[in-house]
């Protein structure tokens, strides 16, 4: 039964990646940013859930909307702040001030609340479950259970709604959109709420399983959920999942079998194949230059 | 100029010592027989000839048996209306695209499975509708990277300044300028190609071209943007071109005084598919290519 | 740094009649005595106790910081590409090239005290050692470069940072699949003798940007721009996009890996933590700050910011946001670097004198035809200007003067 509960760690660790990828694809679809603060955001939202349930000993379910509605301004505040001033300049830049907020985020965190780990505690303490012969952890349910919600509220969201239809707009042409009486800022930055929010939970989710809050979680965890990203095709809601997913199972599959210290390496060969066999990713559109 | 084309219903195909520049015997097949070429090109073998050449997107057929057997010094055009697939017809001779049908022969070689830097080695330029220069360098080593193609020093020559590298430098910098002086344009020689007037980016993207030492220069609109003076001192400096260079031009071109006064063969494109070929006179004079152009009402 | 220009003197009889312009060989022992003269002074202040030992490990961090800048420069700012994997060849050369001197240390009967004397065979060591740790890295970087550069933009961008995360992966853990101690393992590798100084850093730096600049100014150099500029046109010109992206980056690496194995003597131990994602990015701030496709630029902003966290030291706790909002904001108000694409050239500035302060342009014939000359800025660069390689802000440079 123990490939069960591998399956189950490999469902789990992939929602977290796939929420967070999400964040990466809708930012980089609109914008074609790689948000380098993307992780960052996540790492902020571990620390606002520990402030709320530690420090100020409140609500699990207040630190949980808090840290949503934390990264998700958070997000938007980034992109007032730092990326709306470069609509114009070069990507190169624009890519430059998502790693100078990076840096920003993590040693401001750094600064504020010290390089040790900060331990945020149970949100609610779950029963054991146990269905035909393996025991489940609530948590990974509940991981697996809110991810797949979430994504169909996101795919829902783009694709049925007005705004939906406004970042798709945006992501195509702006300068059309704009032309279209598009408001192209605030779509943009209705994007940014969006991705963060998703970050977010998936803040709220990484900290139920690893308990732990530290100043530079968000960089390994971002770096693995944007390859999760790329190798599902970056832009693509779908792709944004299944590379999530494939990114968890390697792991926790490379881990299983004992090579628990090649984990990062296999992650990343993995991108590299799926790279050279398909550019764009898994469900990335082709890219074609007109002549 | 020999205005005086002949109409001649069979392009000769032969063999000359000048058109094979390789050792390699060049692939020879008897081509279709419904091509013009002007009389003095009579005898020598078509440098550019295609076969029934076509392509398709997806389920859409873009362009569809496509001939032409070009002389060896002619000047051609191909016009009509947008979206008729002219510069699918471009990027179909220079192996941008793949064709889906029909043979392509640069000299006698058969360009297939050859990609575009190959394609060019053996005699094709070609300059683009939406210019495309290198912006950010100047004059010219836009015209440098085209002669590049003839310029032969290692890496290591280059790297650490052996006398080859002055010697070489030296003779390709008075080269490009001789080049720029077809379009007078030596004086722009250091601005950056990306600051020019939109003339003068298309006069250059020309000339980058012809540094490649082609055999065909394919021009994607070139009197595009230029004012009736300039359109007028263009044709004059193709024609000249030609004349030095003795290559064969195929352009593009909506400009109809411009394709009259300079083609001696056009052919008309509509929905992918040739429609007339002919002499200017003939074109003009064309129901099909009245209709093309104005739609049935105009054939009235 | 160098300033140096294949079709100088033709230019100067074209472009600028009466313009005094220097020659060829002019050129050069300018700035040869630049460099001798800048080392000499050196030298001579570290001989002198003027500069602290502490300083002239930070003197040699620059010159490995600008070497590792220039470097990813030729892939950025040239090439026109975003790899993020430039500390992944620096590890790479770091490792080889000591492991090379601690193994043939032995066989070449050099010890530790003969680096420090600066023995023949120590110095033999030393060139062998750099050289090899260059190889090495550019091997790695044609391994990853033929696969990488198929992709275009931002893919390329995370394949090379995944193959630099796996090559630290690998050396961190090399080891323990070899059975025998190469790496070192996470711990790192330790007792590297340090046979980085001040003169022979800053001589593989003059060297290093010398080579770097001449390929630039050829027509590999023109190629590679070419490609950066418009890859489609480049390949109906001819170049071939392939080799030439593969070429660019490989010396991309080379030099990466020179620059690391400075460092590993510099250091003294290689962990393979250092050279993760972040140093990556470090340097590839250090290019972007100081203007993409401007060496003087990727000079200066090598230098500063290897001096920056130094001099912060004083305020440790706040440097890295500091640090954070100053690249923010020079990137919101100068988003093309600090320099844009400006290069300087020493010869310029000198016959810039030699002319009282008249540039070319105040020479030249008026060649341009009559519907060309109206509306473009006069060409701005002297005939010493390396013509090249998106050289000058032409535009800009005219604004400033005018």
């Amino acid at each position: 039964m123990t490939i069960l509960t591998q399956v189950l760690n490999g469902l789990q660790l992939g929602s977290i990646y796939a929420l967070v990828a999400l964040g990466y694809t809708m930012v980089y679809g609109i914008i074609l940013l790689l948000n380098f603060a993307h992780g960052d955001i996540i790492m902020v939202g571990a620390y606002i859930s520990w402030i709320v349930m530690s420090q100020l000993g409140l609500n699990p379910v207040l630190a949980i909307v808090l840290s949503i509605v934390g990264c998700a301004g958070l997000g938007v505040l980034i992109d007032k702040v730092a990326y709306q001033p470069l609509r114009e300049a070069p990507r190169m830049s624009l890519l430059i001030t998502a790693i100078g907020v990076s840096y920003f985020l993590e040693n401001g965190a750094q600064l504020v609340f010290g390089a040790d780990a900060k331990v945020v505690p149970e949100y609610f303490s779950l029963p054991s479950l146990s269905v035909a012969g393996v025991s489940p952890s609530a948590n990974a349910i509940i991981t697996i259970v809110v991810t797949a919600v979430s994504t169909i509220v996101l795919t829902i969201l783009v694709q049925k709604t007005k705004l939906g239809k406004a970042m798709r707009a945006v992501s195509e042409d702006m300068g059309a959109a704009r032309l279209m009486g598009i408001n192209v800022n605030n779509t943009i930055s209705f994007t940014f709420a969006v991705g963060s929010a998703l970050a977010g939970i998936g803040a709220v989710l990484y900290s139920m399983a690893y308990t732990q809050a530290t100043p530079t979680m968000g960089i390994m965890l971002g770096t693995k959920a944007f390859v999760a990203a790329v190798l599902g095709g970056i832009g693509s809601i779908p792709g944004a999942v299944i590379g999530g997913l494939l990114v968890g199972f390697a792991e926790v599959f490379v881990s299983a079998i004992g090579l628990s210290v090649w984990q990062d390496a296999v992650v990343f060969l993995l991108l590299i194949i799926v790279l050279v066999v398909r550019p764009t990713g898994i469900l990335g559109r082709p890219m074609t230059e007109k002549v | 100029m020999s205005n005086d084309e002949t109409r001649e219903s069979k392009a000769a195909v032969e063999t000359g010592e000048a058109a094979c520049p390789k050792r390699r015997r060049p692939v020879l097949v008897q081509m279709e027989t419904s091509n013009l070429v002007p009389e003095r090109d009579l005898g020598k073998m078509p440098v550019l000839q295609a076969e029934h050449l076509g392509i398709d997107f997806g389920g859409l057929t873009a362009v569809d048996d496509f001939n032409i057997a070009m002389g060896r010094t002619e000047i051609s055009g191909l016009i009509g209306p947008n979206g008729a697939g002219k510069t699918t017809i471009f990027n179909l001779l220079t192996n941008v695209y793949r064709p889906t049908r029909g043979t392509i022969l640069l000299d006698g070689y058969d360009t297939a499975g050859k990609n575009v830097v190959e394609v060019n080695k053996m005699g094709i330029a070609r300059t683009f509708q939406n210019i495309r220069l290198f912006d950010k360098m100047t004059v010219e080593e836009n015209v440098l990277v085209g002669l590049g193609n003839s310029m032969s020093t290692h890496l290591v020559t280059d790297v650490f300044r052996l006398p080859k590298h002055w010697r070489q430098e030296a003779e390709y910098h008075d080269r490009a300028m001789d080049l720029l002086g077809i379009f007078n344009m030596q004086g722009l020689a250091r601005e950056r190609a990306g600051n020019l007037p939109y003339g003068a980016q298309r006069r250059l993207e020309i000339l980058r071209a012809l540094a490649t030492n082609p055999k065909v220069l394919l021009l994607d609109e070139p009197a595009a943007g230029m004012n009736p003076a300039e359109t007028e001192e263009l044709m004059g400096n193709i024609e000249k071109i030609r004349d030095d260079f003795r290559i064969a031009i195929l352009l593009i071109e909506h400009d109809m005084s411009f394709v009259m006064g300079i083609c001696e063969v056009i052919g008309v494109l509509d929905y992918g598919r040739i429609i007339a070929k002919g002499t200017p006179e003939e074109i003009q004079n064309d129901p099909k290519v009245i209709e093309a152009y104005l739609g049935k009402q105009g054939v009235k | 740094m160098t300033a140096s220009k294949p079709t100088a003197t033709q230019a100067g009889a074209t472009a600028a009649r009466g313009y005094r312009s220097l020659s060829m060989p002019a050129r050069y022992l300018i700035n040869a005595a630049l460099v001798v003269a800048f080392l000499v002074v050196g030298e001579l202040m570290i001989g002198g106790g003027v500069v602290s030992r502490y300083q002239t490990g930070v003197i040699e961090q620059i010159g490995i910081y600008i070497i590792l800048a220039v470097s990813l420069n030729i892939a950025t700012g040239y090439l026109g590409q975003l790899p993020l994997g430039h500390a992944g060849f620096m590890s790479v050369g770091g490792y080889s090239c000591a492991i090379f001197i601690m193994r043939m240390m032995g066989v070449a009967g050099v010890t530790m005290r003969d680096f420090t004397s600066g023995s023949p065979a120590a110095m033999g060591l030393f060139v062998c050692g750099i050289v090899f740790g260059g190889v090495c890295a550019a091997v790695c970087g044609l391994v990853i470069g033929v696969p990488a550069l198929r992709l275009k933009g931002d893919y390329l961008a995370i394949i090379t940072l995944g193959f630099a995360e796996i090559i630290r992966v690998v050396m961190q853990n090399i080891d323990g699949v070899l059975g025998f101690t190469l790496t070192g393992g996470a711990k790192g590798l330790t007792g590297i003798p340090s046979y980085t100084n001040f003169l022979n850093t800053f001589i593989v730096v003059a060297i290093s940007l010398f080579l770097i600049h001449a390929m630039m100014k050829s027509r590999h150099g023109r190629a590679i721009l070419s490609i950066r500029d418009n890859e489609i046109a480049a390949e109906s010109c001819g170049v071939n996009a392939t080799y030439y992206k593969t070429l660019a980056f490989v010396a991309s690496a080379f030099f990466a890996g020179v620059a690391g194995g400075l460092y590993a003597g510099c250091i003294g131990v290689m962990a393979p933590a250092k050279f993760g994602f972040m140093k990556s990015i470090e340097i590839l701030v250090m290019v972007v700050l100081g203007g993409m496709g401007s060496m003087l630029g990727s000079v200066i902003s090598a230098t500063v910011l290897t001096i920056l966290p130094e001099a912060l030291r004083a305020v440790s706790d706040y440097r890295m946001v500091v640090y954070a909002v100053v690249l923010i904001l020079v990137m919101i108000f100068r988003p093309k670097g600090l320099l844009g694409d400006y290069d300087f050239s020493m010869s310029r500035v000198i016959e810039r004198i030699m002319n009282h302060g008249r540039r070319p342009e105040d020479f030249a014939p008026a060649a341009a035809s009559a519907s060309d000359a109206g509306d473009i800025t006069s060409p701005v660069e002297g005939p010493g200007a390396p013509a090249a390689p998106s050289d000058e802000g032409a535009g800009k440079e005219a604004s400033t003067h005018e």
